[in-house]
């Protein structure tokens, strides 16, 4: 016998392009992240809704499955081990969570001073964090659905371009409640956003 | 035998022990006067140190057995708020390996400290510490005014971790006895020092020597464009600073 399982859509929100987003997604909720347009860099941080001092670990992550990238069957885990969410379905394959988010200070390393004042993804992680009660403390090494970042024989990283493509989806089901910080990357200084920063979709089915 | 029934009898049983006692320090480097060090410590496996250390200040953390492994996390002294960011660390230099001339960049685009040698090569960017390495540096942390929240991703110096192809993460384990990491600082920093095993190397850890001297005059060399202007946002922080009241 085999049994459909007939998921509801409880939230279905579009982020617009270069925004921040965020939603508590409870124990057992699956968050769908729609990449309407192709190769959308989403800057993502997660916290332990019970206690926002139990936060994502992108080392803890990938020292636990021994990988740097992201994919179906990646444990999200925070820095005592708990598991967040679980990747459970990826039309991609390859997600970062070692080059971080950018920020205007960081893009003046990177691209020059001339960029101080562009919009970054620190400067939508804190409006997230300050609607939450939390603030830049809490912010660390994030999750970057859809940006592809290599890491040569030698050391050399760098992010190049995506290989996702219009309406792939990355889903996590969430272990526990779990509050979700997005920034939809507004970077048009790298491939990450294939130079043109685009609207996502969040979906979420319980 | 001294008892310690009494306070005259405990009091001198505690005053005997350092009399008694040998200190297991690392020697001063050649060429460097004595009168300059401001830091010398054998740290055990378990162990960790919490210290400010100023501006021109090298730091040489060490592997006298090819043991150890150093969990490393620093935050400016007088702004702990900025802190060392490792995502930075790696994206802007575009290198995960640490090696010399490698700044390690705070969150706000400055260089905290630079790699001005290293005869090791086995580090860490990737991986962390496990549970009981997060512990010591929360406790160094705390001994500093610090909460675990403020404590974010570390480096980890002496084990080494390199990248397969697939992402997939090996773990290169320890140098041979003898290797140092000198890291010159730019601006003042709070250094958190943990010596644990890696989260993929769990052979316990042996001894870690820190040591750190004044070098006012050193000046670390990295000509990546990324690099000048990481240096002069640093120095262009250092002289507003200079310039406070507060900080005269």
């Amino acid at each position: 016998m085999t049994t459909a399982t007939i998921r509801t859509v409880v939230l279905d929100e579009t982020v617009p392009a270069q925004a921040p987003w965020s939603a508590i997604v409870r124990a057992g909720d699956q968050l769908e992240i729609i990449d309407l347009h192709g190769n959308q860099a989403v800057d993502c941080l997660l916290y332990s809704a019970a206690d926002r001092t139990d936060r994502y670990s992108a080392q803890a992550t990938v020292a636990a499955q021994r990988n740097i990238f992201l994919t179906t069957g990646s444990v999200l885990l925070t820095e005592a081990g708990t598991p967040l969410m679980t990747v459970v379905a990826d039309e991609v394959g390859n997600h970062d969570t070692i080059a971080g988010a950018c920020s205007q200070e960081s893009n003046t390393l990177r691209y020059g001073h001339h960029t101080r004042h562009q919009h970054a993804c620190v400067e939508n992680f804190l409006t997230a964090a300050l609607e939450w009660g939390l603030g830049k403390r809490d912010l660390v090494s994030n999750i970057n659905w859809f940006m592809n970042v290599p890491v040569e024989a030698d050391g050399t990283l760098g992010i190049v371009d995506g290989l996702s493509a219009p309406g792939k989806k990355v889903t996590l089901r969430a272990e526990i409640d779990t509050l979700v910080l997005v920034s939809n990357c507004p970077q048009i200084n790298n491939p990450c956003n294939g130079f043109d920063p685009t609207p996502v979709r969040m979906v979420v089915t319980r | 035998m001294t008892s310690t029934r009494s306070t005259d009898g405990a009091r001198a049983h505690a005053r005997a022990q350092a009399a008694a006692a040998t200190i297991d320090r690392p020697d001063t480097p050649d060429g460097v006067d004595p009168a300059a060090v401001v830091l010398a410590q054998r740290i055990p496996t378990g162990g960790y140190a919490n210290v400010v250390l100023g501006r021109g200040t090298r730091v040489r953390l060490a592997d006298p057995a090819g043991t150890t492994c150093a969990h490393l996390f620093l935050l400016r002294a007088e702004a702990p708020w900025e802190r060392l960011n490792v995502a930075d660390t790696v994206k802007v230099p575009w290198q995960a390996y640490l090696s010399t001339g490698h700044p390690l960049l705070s969150d706000q685009g400055r260089v905290l400290a630079t790699v001005v040698a290293d005869s090791s090569g086995h580090h860490d960017t990737l991986c962390g510490p496990g549970a009981a390495g997060r512990h010591q540096l929360h406790l160094a942390g705390a001994k500093q005014g610090l909460a675990p929240r403020d404590i974010g991703p570390s480096v980890s110096l002496f084990r080494g971790v390199r990248v397969e192809a697939d992402g997939g993460l090996v773990p290169t384990g320890n140098a041979p006895a003898g290797t140092a990491v000198d890291l010159l600082i730019h601006l003042p920093v709070t250094l958190l020092v943990a010596n644990a095993a890696h989260p993929l190397d769990d052979r316990p850890t042996g001894d870690l020597d820190v040591l750190a001297w004044a070098a006012p005059t050193e000046r670390a060399t990295n000509d990546d464009p990324e690099y000048r202007r990481a240096v002069d946002n640093t120095e262009a922080a250092w002289a507003a600073a200079l310039n406070s009241e507060v900080l005269a």
